[in-house]
């Protein structure tokens, strides 16, 4: 038996060593074939790119290392948007009580996720496919069906200031992927979401709450939604009821392209920017390439199952 | 020796199935108890009753003189009260690290920044290393995940899990089942040095010989009720068969 070469080389971050390379080869073909792909600003413009989605991202690999799945990811964020414009813009509340009711939007959605399915047991596919036509629903509603515009100059701030000339996007990206991958690598909540994903029954033995804590997953999960819904809204300065429509798959994308298990008890958040940024980095050179974006829906298919290919021929060669 | 566990009449259906139809024993501190039956005699369940993961239906079951409270009754609390398990699956998550699996749901943490607990990792290894060795169980490393050892070193995992708290009653369902001929003599050789140490033993086991070897009392268990309870030095593998197949 010998170390897979992976753990030795990365076992500090747990990144699988071919998510990097993939990483490290696209860059180097973009930067020789694609005109200006290299410039510390189209560095930035492909991380603001991958900010909304990478926030999703985030949320769909705590989920999925819990082996559970959640497809109202795209119209959470609708309905965190709505909400806070509604609330700042058509009821003149201040800023920060627009960003709380957004970000509370989402986790509430987030919670009857939860709850239908630590509770009362019904598949995660089923709950969140409901959730996925419900919230998109709501955010019609609430908005009666048209765009919100004229959002407070903080929300704005928050999707097209810069700081030290960094979109403030990119900043609150970034700073969540640090965040929480400690809590996924380094703290009992990130253990307990991927020993529930690995081996239910272990999880449940070992004392830990298995339906409290998907709870608190699916409640994580829809705020992280709503937030990625505010930084939409804020970048865009419009509330729109169908943004955000199967971003769901791209950010479900993002984290197994990084090495996250579908089937739950393995993955990093570290692993899925990787993912991310492979996705951010095909789109945005392709386009530099004036490739049309139809090619660049095969060839993130193709990446995506290629990743999968990838890790079932490594977990055969282990055994 | 004083009373550690006391079951009176325990009572457990699933669905239309009554599986455990009032099942009563005590089990004396230090003492290590076979528990015996066919399969489906309800042994697991039993055991899955006390350490919390089932509710009982009737009866009412005494741990150190003092009720336990079902239905709040939980794997937790059971850990807390010094009841620990080895199931028979293991209960292991296999793609998580040894050292992870030792401790889980019981990891030290340490705060980072003083202010945001994150697990110690580096206790955690150097803990779970010596739990390994303690045991005797030669495992290539604590960082390799479970899935990638052999049968008997994943119930060494299995073990120092449940021996790394200071137990006071050990609950061994199937433990040698997977096990070659000299892991079987280390678990055997465990249970005699728990009760050594004074704590409780109960031994599931479908190796008759391994019953014999080690326990001081056993009891049948046939469909869902005691059908004997003997000390070991008082009776003989054929009254016992006889019992398990149900020829009294
Ligand atoms: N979770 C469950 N749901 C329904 N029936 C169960 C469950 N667990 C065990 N049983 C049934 O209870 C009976 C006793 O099973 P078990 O306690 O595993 O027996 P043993 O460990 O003695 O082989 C069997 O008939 C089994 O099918
Ligand atoms: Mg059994």
């Amino acid at each position: 038996m010998q170390t897979p070469l992976t753990s030795r080389v990365f076992s500090g971050l747990n990144v699988r060593l071919e998510s990097v390379l993939v990483l490290l080869g696209l860059a180097l073909a973009m930067a020789i074939f694609a005109p200006d792909f290299l410039s510390l600003s189209n560095f930035l413009n492909i991380l603001l790119a991958t900010a909304v989605i990478g926030v999703l991202a985030i949320a769909a690999t705590f989920v999925l290392c819990a082996a559970g799945l959640d497809l109202s990811l795209g119209s959470v964020l609708a309905v965190a948007g709505v909400v806070s414009g509604v609330l700042c813009v058509n009821l003149g509340l201040p800023w920060f009580l627009g960003l709380l009711g957004g970000l509370l939007a989402g986790g509430l959605l987030g919670a009857v996720n939860g709850l239908l399915i630590a509770r009362a047991g019904i598949p995660a596919f089923i709950v969140t496919l409901g959730m996925l036509s419900v919230a998109r629903g709501l955010a019609l509603i609430i908005s009666d069906g048209k765009p919100v515009y004229g959002l407070p100059p903080v929300i704005t701030f928050l999707g097209q200031g810069r700081f030290l000339g960094v979109p403030m996007p990119v900043w609150i990206f970034l700073a969540l992927v640090v965040v929480f991958h400690l809590i996924l690598s380094r703290t009992r909540f990130g253990r307990y979401t991927l020993v529930i994903g690995d081996n239910e029954m272990a999880a449940r033995v070992t004392g830990i709450d298995v339906p409290a804590h998907k709870i608190r997953l699916y409640v994580l999960s829809g705020t992280l939604a709503g937030l990625a819904g505010l930084l939409f809204a804020a970048r865009v300065n419009a509330a729109d009821p169908t943004a955000g429509v199967s971003y769901e798959l791209s950010a479900i994308t993002a984290a197994v392209i990084g090495g996250t298990n579908l089937f739950g008890g393995r993955g990093t958040v570290i692993g899925t920017l990787i993912g991310a940024l492979i996705m951010g980095i095909l789109q945005n050179g392709l386009n530099l390439m004036a490739v049309p974006s139809f090619y660049q829906q095969v060839a993130i298919g193709t990446i995506l199952v290629l990743a999968v290919w990838l890790d079932r021929v490594r977990d055969r060669r282990r055994v | 020796m004083s009373t550690l566990l006391e079951l009176h009449n325990v009572t457990k259906r699933f669905g239309p199935v009554e599986v455990l139809k009032g099942v009563s024993f005590s089990l004396e501190a230090g003492e290590i108890l076979g528990l015996l039956g066919d399969n489906g005699a309800g042994k697991s369940t039993l055991m899955k009753i006390i350490t919390g993961i089932y509710s009982l239906e009737g009866g009412e079951i005494i741990f150190s003189g003092k009720p336990i409270p079902y239905p709040q009754h939980n794997p937790r609390e059971a850990r807390a009260l010094g009841i620990e398990m080895i199931y028979q699956d293991l209960a292991l998550a296999k793609q998580q690290d040894v050292a992870a699996n030792i401790f889980l749901g019981q990891e030290p943490t340490y705060r980072f920044l003083g202010f945001w607990p994150m697990i110690d990792k580096a206790k955690m290894e150097t803990a779970a290393q010596a739990a390994i060795a303690r045991l005797g169980a030669r495992i290539p490393s604590v960082k390799y995940p479970v899935g990638q050892l052999s049968g008997g070193q994943q119930q060494s995992v299995a073990i120092a899990r449940a021996l790394t708290f200071n137990p006071k009653l050990v609950i061994m369902d199937e433990p040698t089942a997977a096990l070659a001929v000299r892991e079987v003599e280390h678990v055997l050789d465990l249970a005699r040095e728990l009760k050594r140490q004074g704590i409780s033993v109960i031994l599931i086991s479908h190796r008759l010989p391994d019953v014999f070897a080690v326990s001081d009392r056993i009891i049948v268990l046939r469909q869902g009720t005691v059908v004997a309870d003997e000390h070991t030095a008082q009776t003989s593998m054929n009254n016992v068969v006889a019992h398990i197949v149900g020829a009294h």
